[in-house]
Protein backbone atom coordinates (compact mmCIF):
# COMPACT_ATOMS: atom_id res chain seq x y z
CA UNK A 1 0.00 0.00 0.00
CA UNK A 2 2.75 2.23 1.50
CA UNK A 3 4.65 1.05 -1.44
CA UNK A 4 2.22 1.95 -4.15
CA UNK A 5 1.52 5.28 -2.96
CA UNK A 6 5.58 6.27 -3.14
CA UNK A 7 5.50 4.76 -6.63
CA UNK A 8 2.75 6.97 -7.86
CA UNK A 9 3.96 9.74 -6.02
CA UNK A 10 7.89 9.76 -7.64
CA UNK A 11 6.39 8.90 -10.83
CA UNK A 12 4.04 11.90 -11.02
CA UNK A 13 7.58 14.07 -10.49
CA UNK A 14 10.04 12.12 -12.45
CA UNK A 15 9.05 9.85 -14.83
CA UNK A 16 5.72 11.64 -15.59
CA UNK A 17 6.50 14.90 -14.46
CA UNK A 18 3.80 17.39 -16.16
CA UNK A 19 5.19 20.08 -17.39
CA UNK A 20 8.65 18.22 -18.97
CA UNK A 21 7.03 14.57 -19.98
CA UNK A 22 3.02 15.88 -20.23
CA UNK A 23 2.95 19.46 -21.76
CA UNK A 24 0.27 20.57 -19.31
CA UNK A 25 0.77 24.05 -17.56
CA UNK A 26 3.19 25.00 -20.30
CA UNK A 27 1.60 28.56 -20.56
CA UNK A 28 2.66 29.72 -16.89
CA UNK A 29 5.92 27.20 -17.19
CA UNK A 30 7.07 29.46 -20.08
CA UNK A 31 5.01 32.65 -18.59
CA UNK A 32 6.10 32.99 -14.84
CA UNK A 33 9.59 31.24 -14.97
CA UNK A 34 11.23 34.15 -15.14
CA UNK A 35 12.35 34.89 -11.27
CA UNK A 36 12.60 31.75 -8.85
CA UNK A 37 10.33 33.58 -6.13
CA UNK A 38 7.84 33.87 -8.77
CA UNK A 39 8.18 30.75 -9.79
CA UNK A 40 7.24 29.27 -6.18
CA UNK A 41 4.48 31.40 -5.64
CA UNK A 42 2.89 30.21 -8.76
CA UNK A 43 3.56 26.60 -7.88
CA UNK A 44 2.30 26.45 -4.50
CA UNK A 45 -0.59 27.85 -5.85
CA UNK A 46 -1.16 25.19 -8.23
CA UNK A 47 -0.27 22.45 -5.68
CA UNK A 48 -2.90 23.83 -3.29
CA UNK A 49 -5.58 24.20 -6.05
CA UNK A 50 -4.97 20.79 -7.78
CA UNK A 51 -5.09 19.02 -4.70
CA UNK A 52 -8.10 20.46 -3.76
CA UNK A 53 -9.55 20.29 -6.72
CA UNK A 54 -8.98 16.50 -6.99
CA UNK A 55 -10.84 16.23 -3.30
CA UNK A 56 -13.72 17.51 -5.07
CA UNK A 57 -13.80 16.32 -8.56
CA UNK A 58 -12.96 12.38 -7.52
CA UNK A 59 -16.26 11.87 -5.20
CA UNK A 60 -18.31 14.10 -7.62
CA UNK A 61 -17.60 11.82 -10.66
CA UNK A 62 -17.34 8.77 -8.57
CA UNK A 63 -20.53 9.20 -6.09
CA UNK A 64 -22.64 11.49 -8.80
CA UNK A 65 -21.99 11.56 -12.48
CA UNK A 66 -20.96 7.35 -12.41
CA UNK A 67 -24.22 6.63 -10.10
CA UNK A 68 -26.82 8.53 -12.28
CA UNK A 69 -24.45 7.22 -15.93
CA UNK A 70 -23.89 10.98 -16.67
CA UNK A 71 -20.21 10.61 -17.54
CA UNK A 72 -20.19 12.17 -20.79
CA UNK A 73 -20.94 15.76 -18.59
CA UNK A 74 -17.27 15.13 -16.92
CA UNK A 75 -15.66 17.38 -18.69
CA UNK A 76 -18.72 20.88 -17.94
CA UNK A 77 -18.83 19.84 -14.54
CA UNK A 78 -14.89 19.14 -13.58
CA UNK A 79 -14.06 23.05 -15.17
CA UNK A 80 -16.92 24.29 -13.37
CA UNK A 81 -16.02 22.89 -9.86
CA UNK A 82 -12.49 23.96 -10.24
CA UNK A 83 -13.46 27.81 -11.40
CA UNK A 84 -16.18 28.01 -8.37
CA UNK A 85 -13.34 26.35 -6.29
CA UNK A 86 -10.20 29.10 -7.27
CA UNK A 87 -12.84 32.25 -6.77
CA UNK A 88 -13.68 30.02 -3.23
CA UNK A 89 -9.75 29.72 -2.42
CA UNK A 90 -8.87 33.06 -3.59
CA UNK A 91 -11.70 34.51 -1.14
CA UNK A 92 -11.02 32.44 2.04
CA UNK A 93 -6.92 33.28 1.50
CA UNK A 94 -7.85 37.21 0.87
CA UNK A 95 -10.41 37.13 4.12
CA UNK A 96 -7.99 34.79 6.24
CA UNK A 97 -4.05 35.44 5.24
CA UNK A 98 -3.64 38.87 3.53
CA UNK A 99 -0.11 38.10 3.19
CA UNK A 100 -0.51 34.77 1.77
CA UNK A 101 -3.20 36.75 -0.99
CA UNK A 102 -0.42 39.07 -1.36
CA UNK A 103 1.97 36.75 -2.54
CA UNK A 104 -0.89 34.40 -4.16
CA UNK A 105 -3.03 36.56 -5.42
CA UNK A 106 -2.54 37.40 -8.90
CA UNK A 107 -1.97 33.71 -9.56
CA UNK A 108 -4.99 32.23 -8.47
CA UNK A 109 -7.23 33.56 -11.63
CA UNK A 110 -4.72 32.40 -13.99
CA UNK A 111 -5.48 28.95 -12.68
CA UNK A 112 -8.69 27.98 -13.46
CA UNK A 113 -7.47 27.90 -17.33
CA UNK A 114 -4.41 26.23 -16.64
CA UNK A 115 -4.55 22.80 -17.99
CA UNK A 116 -2.39 21.56 -15.20
CA UNK A 117 -5.50 21.44 -13.12
CA UNK A 118 -7.78 20.29 -15.45
CA UNK A 119 -5.36 17.50 -16.62
CA UNK A 120 -5.13 15.62 -13.31
CA UNK A 121 -8.63 15.66 -12.16
CA UNK A 122 -9.21 13.95 -15.65
CA UNK A 123 -6.45 11.71 -15.46
CA UNK A 124 -7.25 10.70 -11.56
CA UNK A 125 -10.70 9.28 -13.32
CA UNK A 126 -9.32 7.66 -16.75
CA UNK A 127 -6.17 5.97 -14.51
CA UNK A 128 -9.33 5.03 -11.59
CA UNK A 129 -7.54 5.67 -9.40
CA UNK A 130 -8.63 5.77 -5.42
CA UNK A 131 -9.55 8.59 -3.65
CA UNK A 132 -6.02 8.52 -1.84
CA UNK A 133 -4.15 7.21 -4.61
CA UNK A 134 -5.61 10.53 -6.59
CA UNK A 135 -4.72 12.70 -3.84
CA UNK A 136 -1.02 11.49 -3.71
CA UNK A 137 -0.83 11.61 -7.25
CA UNK A 138 -1.89 15.29 -7.65
CA UNK A 139 0.50 16.23 -4.58
CA UNK A 140 3.36 14.71 -6.48
CA UNK A 141 1.97 16.57 -9.64
CA UNK A 142 2.46 19.58 -8.06
CA UNK A 143 6.12 18.77 -6.48
CA UNK A 144 6.63 17.87 -10.01
CA UNK A 145 5.62 21.00 -11.46
CA UNK A 146 7.42 23.02 -8.95
CA UNK A 147 10.37 21.13 -9.63
CA UNK A 148 10.31 22.12 -12.88
CA UNK A 149 9.74 25.68 -12.34
CA UNK A 150 12.43 26.01 -10.01
CA UNK A 151 14.72 24.44 -12.15
CA UNK A 152 14.02 26.12 -14.90
CA UNK A 153 13.90 29.85 -13.66
CA UNK A 154 17.50 28.70 -12.98
CA UNK A 155 18.02 28.32 -16.56
CA UNK A 156 16.30 31.28 -16.90
CA UNK A 157 18.44 33.63 -15.35
CA UNK A 158 21.66 31.77 -16.80
CA UNK A 159 20.43 32.85 -19.86
CA UNK A 160 19.52 36.46 -19.33
CA UNK A 161 23.40 37.01 -19.88
CA UNK A 162 24.04 35.19 -23.25
CA UNK A 163 24.04 37.03 -26.23
CA UNK A 164 21.12 35.68 -28.39
CA UNK A 165 20.37 36.04 -32.19
CA UNK A 166 17.71 38.05 -32.96
CA UNK A 167 15.37 35.75 -34.39
CA UNK A 168 15.64 33.70 -31.81
CA UNK A 169 15.64 36.04 -28.56
CA UNK A 170 12.46 35.55 -26.18
CA UNK A 171 10.38 32.48 -26.69
CA UNK A 172 12.14 30.73 -29.24
CA UNK A 173 15.50 30.35 -27.14
CA UNK A 174 12.88 29.69 -23.85
CA UNK A 175 11.24 26.79 -25.84
CA UNK A 176 15.03 25.03 -26.69
CA UNK A 177 16.10 25.90 -23.01
CA UNK A 178 12.67 23.80 -22.34
CA UNK A 179 13.97 21.21 -24.34
CA UNK A 180 17.31 20.75 -22.90
CA UNK A 181 16.08 20.92 -19.58
CA UNK A 182 13.13 17.80 -20.45
CA UNK A 183 16.15 16.22 -22.08
CA UNK A 184 17.13 15.99 -18.80
CA UNK A 185 14.36 14.40 -17.21
CA UNK A 186 13.94 11.58 -19.61
CA UNK A 187 17.33 10.41 -17.65
CA UNK A 188 14.87 9.57 -14.66
CA UNK A 189 12.86 6.63 -16.76
CA UNK A 190 12.61 3.35 -15.14
CA UNK A 191 14.12 4.81 -11.74
CA UNK A 192 11.04 4.74 -9.81
CA UNK A 193 10.09 1.36 -10.42
CA UNK A 194 13.84 -0.08 -9.52
CA UNK A 195 13.79 2.36 -6.54
CA UNK A 196 11.24 0.83 -4.83
CA UNK A 197 11.62 -3.12 -6.27
CA UNK B 1 -15.00 40.65 -49.20
CA UNK B 2 -14.02 41.55 -45.12
CA UNK B 3 -15.29 38.48 -43.89
CA UNK B 4 -12.52 36.78 -46.59
CA UNK B 5 -10.04 39.04 -44.89
CA UNK B 6 -11.19 38.30 -41.42
CA UNK B 7 -10.16 34.02 -42.10
CA UNK B 8 -7.23 35.46 -43.66
CA UNK B 9 -5.64 37.06 -40.27
CA UNK B 10 -5.83 34.01 -38.24
CA UNK B 11 -4.25 31.68 -40.59
CA UNK B 12 -1.21 33.75 -41.61
CA UNK B 13 -0.97 37.37 -39.77
CA UNK B 14 -2.48 36.62 -36.09
CA UNK B 15 -1.28 32.83 -36.64
CA UNK B 16 -2.74 31.51 -32.83
CA UNK B 17 0.23 29.19 -32.90
CA UNK B 18 3.11 30.85 -34.57
CA UNK B 19 2.21 34.59 -34.23
CA UNK B 20 -0.24 35.08 -31.15
CA UNK B 21 1.42 31.39 -29.41
CA UNK B 22 -1.55 30.86 -27.66
CA UNK B 23 -2.82 26.81 -26.98
CA UNK B 24 0.58 25.50 -26.03
CA UNK B 25 -0.19 22.57 -24.54
CA UNK B 26 -2.15 20.86 -27.33
CA UNK B 27 0.73 22.15 -29.53
CA UNK B 28 3.58 20.25 -27.87
CA UNK B 29 1.37 17.24 -27.16
CA UNK B 30 0.08 15.82 -29.76
CA UNK B 31 2.20 16.79 -32.39
CA UNK B 32 3.81 13.38 -32.29
CA UNK B 33 2.16 12.47 -36.01
CA UNK B 34 0.69 14.70 -38.26
CA UNK B 35 -2.51 12.63 -38.49
CA UNK B 36 -3.05 13.68 -34.76
CA UNK B 37 -2.34 17.18 -35.15
CA UNK B 38 -4.50 17.50 -38.07
CA UNK B 39 -7.54 15.75 -35.50
CA UNK B 40 -6.51 17.82 -32.47
CA UNK B 41 -6.82 21.08 -35.06
CA UNK B 42 -10.03 20.18 -36.72
CA UNK B 43 -11.43 19.24 -33.25
CA UNK B 44 -10.38 22.61 -31.82
CA UNK B 45 -11.47 24.33 -34.77
CA UNK B 46 -15.50 22.91 -34.24
CA UNK B 47 -15.29 23.96 -30.79
CA UNK B 48 -14.24 27.24 -31.71
CA UNK B 49 -16.39 28.25 -34.64
CA UNK B 50 -19.54 26.89 -32.33
CA UNK B 51 -18.45 28.74 -29.26
CA UNK B 52 -18.00 31.89 -31.17
CA UNK B 53 -21.25 31.71 -32.88
CA UNK B 54 -22.93 30.83 -29.74
CA UNK B 55 -21.08 33.68 -27.83
CA UNK B 56 -21.97 36.33 -30.46
CA UNK B 57 -25.50 35.05 -30.55
CA UNK B 58 -25.86 35.72 -26.44
CA UNK B 59 -23.50 38.90 -26.62
CA UNK B 60 -26.03 41.18 -25.83
CA UNK B 61 -27.73 38.56 -23.10
CA UNK B 62 -24.98 37.40 -21.06
CA UNK B 63 -24.26 39.99 -18.10
CA UNK B 64 -20.64 41.48 -18.61
CA UNK B 65 -19.40 40.57 -14.97
CA UNK B 66 -20.04 36.75 -15.25
CA UNK B 67 -18.90 36.48 -19.31
CA UNK B 68 -16.03 34.50 -18.24
CA UNK B 69 -17.77 31.61 -16.73
CA UNK B 70 -20.44 31.48 -19.45
CA UNK B 71 -17.98 31.28 -22.02
CA UNK B 72 -16.39 28.36 -20.18
CA UNK B 73 -19.10 26.90 -19.89
CA UNK B 74 -20.32 27.45 -23.75
CA UNK B 75 -16.63 26.34 -24.63
CA UNK B 76 -17.21 22.96 -22.26
CA UNK B 77 -20.89 22.37 -23.84
CA UNK B 78 -19.04 22.07 -27.56
CA UNK B 79 -16.04 20.20 -26.29
CA UNK B 80 -18.42 17.91 -24.48
CA UNK B 81 -20.40 17.07 -28.00
CA UNK B 82 -17.00 16.86 -29.95
CA UNK B 83 -16.20 14.02 -27.51
CA UNK B 84 -18.79 12.25 -27.58
CA UNK B 85 -18.71 12.13 -31.55
CA UNK B 86 -15.12 10.93 -31.78
CA UNK B 87 -15.66 8.60 -29.29
CA UNK B 88 -18.82 7.31 -31.45
CA UNK B 89 -17.10 7.63 -34.71
CA UNK B 90 -13.06 7.31 -34.28
CA UNK B 91 -12.33 5.34 -31.05
CA UNK B 92 -9.66 3.19 -31.92
CA UNK B 93 -7.75 5.81 -33.91
CA UNK B 94 -8.14 9.53 -32.58
CA UNK B 95 -10.09 9.43 -29.26
CA UNK B 96 -7.50 7.24 -27.74
CA UNK B 97 -4.31 9.32 -29.46
CA UNK B 98 -5.74 12.73 -28.12
CA UNK B 99 -6.79 11.29 -24.57
CA UNK B 100 -6.85 13.42 -21.73
CA UNK B 101 -5.81 16.38 -24.46
CA UNK B 102 -9.68 16.18 -25.88
CA UNK B 103 -11.16 17.21 -23.06
CA UNK B 104 -8.50 19.81 -22.17
CA UNK B 105 -9.48 21.74 -25.20
CA UNK B 106 -11.53 23.09 -22.62
CA UNK B 107 -9.09 25.40 -21.30
CA UNK B 108 -7.08 26.11 -24.38
CA UNK B 109 -6.41 29.38 -24.70
CA UNK B 110 -7.16 30.25 -27.82
CA UNK B 111 -10.83 29.82 -27.73
CA UNK B 112 -11.33 31.44 -24.47
CA UNK B 113 -9.29 34.49 -26.12
CA UNK B 114 -11.28 34.51 -29.15
CA UNK B 115 -14.30 34.71 -27.31
CA UNK B 116 -13.10 37.18 -25.18
CA UNK B 117 -11.36 39.72 -27.83
CA UNK B 118 -13.73 38.92 -30.85
CA UNK B 119 -17.09 36.96 -30.43
CA UNK B 120 -18.39 39.13 -27.49
CA UNK B 121 -18.07 41.99 -29.29
CA UNK B 122 -18.84 41.46 -32.59
CA UNK B 123 -21.78 40.10 -35.07
CA UNK B 124 -22.72 36.76 -35.82
CA UNK B 125 -21.07 35.97 -39.08
CA UNK B 126 -17.72 37.93 -38.83
CA UNK B 127 -17.97 36.06 -35.64
CA UNK B 128 -17.60 32.12 -37.48
CA UNK B 129 -15.33 33.45 -39.75
CA UNK B 130 -12.86 34.28 -37.32
CA UNK B 131 -13.14 31.17 -35.61
CA UNK B 132 -13.08 29.23 -39.47
CA UNK B 133 -9.86 31.55 -39.82
CA UNK B 134 -8.27 30.98 -36.13
CA UNK B 135 -8.87 27.14 -36.48
CA UNK B 136 -7.42 27.20 -39.84
CA UNK B 137 -4.30 28.61 -38.65
CA UNK B 138 -4.48 26.15 -35.60
CA UNK B 139 -4.99 23.23 -37.88
CA UNK B 140 -2.06 24.29 -40.33
CA UNK B 141 0.70 24.93 -37.51
CA UNK B 142 -0.18 22.04 -35.92
CA UNK B 143 0.04 19.78 -38.89
CA UNK B 144 3.01 20.98 -39.73
CA UNK B 145 5.10 20.63 -36.16
CA UNK B 146 3.54 17.41 -36.38
CA UNK B 147 4.76 16.45 -40.10
CA UNK B 148 8.46 17.43 -39.23
CA UNK B 149 8.49 15.93 -36.25
CA UNK B 150 6.73 12.54 -37.99
CA UNK B 151 9.47 13.03 -40.75
CA UNK B 152 12.91 13.35 -38.16
CA UNK B 153 11.60 11.11 -35.22
CA UNK B 154 9.69 8.32 -37.45
CA UNK B 155 10.84 8.70 -41.06
CA UNK B 156 6.80 8.86 -42.13
CA UNK B 157 4.55 11.12 -43.02
CA UNK B 158 0.91 10.74 -42.15
CA UNK B 159 1.57 7.33 -41.62
CA UNK B 160 3.74 6.80 -45.21
CA UNK B 161 7.39 5.34 -45.02
CA UNK B 162 9.50 8.32 -46.13
CA UNK B 163 12.98 8.39 -44.90
CA UNK B 164 12.75 5.37 -42.16
CA UNK B 165 14.19 3.00 -45.01
CA UNK B 166 17.83 4.90 -45.44
CA UNK B 167 18.06 7.03 -42.62
CA UNK B 168 17.62 6.31 -39.40
CA UNK B 169 15.54 8.04 -37.69
CA UNK B 170 15.36 10.28 -34.35
CA UNK B 171 13.24 8.98 -32.16
CA UNK B 172 14.06 11.74 -29.92
CA UNK B 173 12.12 13.95 -32.19
CA UNK B 174 9.07 12.16 -30.64
CA UNK B 175 9.61 12.50 -26.92
CA UNK B 176 9.02 15.58 -25.21
CA UNK B 177 12.26 17.38 -25.67
CA UNK B 178 11.72 17.32 -29.73
CA UNK B 179 8.77 19.33 -29.09
CA UNK B 180 9.64 21.94 -27.25
CA UNK B 181 12.65 22.15 -29.75
CA UNK B 182 10.78 22.41 -33.18
CA UNK B 183 8.32 24.51 -31.48
CA UNK B 184 10.77 26.79 -30.78
CA UNK B 185 12.43 26.55 -34.10
CA UNK B 186 9.14 27.05 -35.59
CA UNK B 187 8.44 30.19 -33.82
CA UNK B 188 12.42 31.84 -34.34
CA UNK B 189 11.55 31.16 -38.40
CA UNK B 190 7.77 33.06 -37.88
CA UNK B 191 9.54 35.82 -36.23
CA UNK B 192 12.53 36.14 -38.55
CA UNK B 193 10.04 35.99 -41.75
CA UNK B 194 7.24 38.49 -40.68
CA UNK B 195 10.11 40.87 -39.71
CA UNK B 196 11.32 40.95 -43.02
CA UNK B 197 7.57 40.87 -44.22
CA UNK B 198 6.48 43.61 -42.19
CA UNK B 199 8.09 46.50 -40.23
CA UNK B 200 5.90 47.29 -37.31
CA UNK B 201 5.51 44.04 -35.28
CA UNK B 202 1.99 42.32 -35.09
CA UNK B 203 0.86 43.05 -31.50
CA UNK B 204 -0.05 40.23 -30.05
CA UNK B 205 -3.46 39.80 -28.44
CA UNK B 206 -3.59 43.97 -27.40
CA UNK B 207 -2.76 42.66 -23.83
CA UNK B 208 -5.96 41.52 -23.45
CA UNK B 209 -5.26 37.72 -23.26
CA UNK B 210 -7.28 36.86 -19.69
CA UNK B 211 -6.04 33.59 -19.78
CA UNK B 212 -2.79 32.60 -20.84
CA UNK B 213 0.31 34.11 -19.05
CA UNK B 214 2.88 33.00 -21.91
CA UNK B 215 1.28 35.36 -23.92
CA UNK B 216 4.03 37.93 -25.20
CA UNK B 217 2.71 41.15 -23.64
CA UNK B 218 2.38 39.08 -20.32
CA UNK B 219 6.01 37.81 -20.37
CA UNK B 220 7.85 41.10 -19.75
CA UNK B 221 11.09 40.75 -21.67
CA UNK B 222 9.28 39.40 -24.37
CA UNK B 223 9.39 41.32 -27.48
CA UNK B 224 8.78 39.66 -30.20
Amino acid sequence: MMKEMLIIFFTAILTNNFVLAKFLGICPFLGVSKKPSTAFSMSVAVTLVMVIATAATWPVHNYILVKYGLEYLQTIVFILIIAALVQLIETAIKKFSPPLYQALGIYLPLITTNCAVLGVTVLNISESYTLAESLVNSFGAGIGFLVAMMIFSGVRGRMESCDIPKALQGLPITLIAASITALTFLGFGGIVENLFA
Amino acid sequence: MKNLDIIKNGIVKENPVLRLVLGTCPTLAVTTSAINGLGMGLAATFVLIGSNLTISLLRKVIPDKVRIPAYITVIAGFVTIIQMLLKAYFYDSLYSALGIYLPLIVVNCIILARAEMFAGKNKVIPSICDGLGMGIGFTAALVLMGMIRELLGAGTLFGVTVTANFITPMTLMLLPPGGFFVFGILIALANKLSARLEKAPTKSCDGNCISCPACPSNMGGEEA
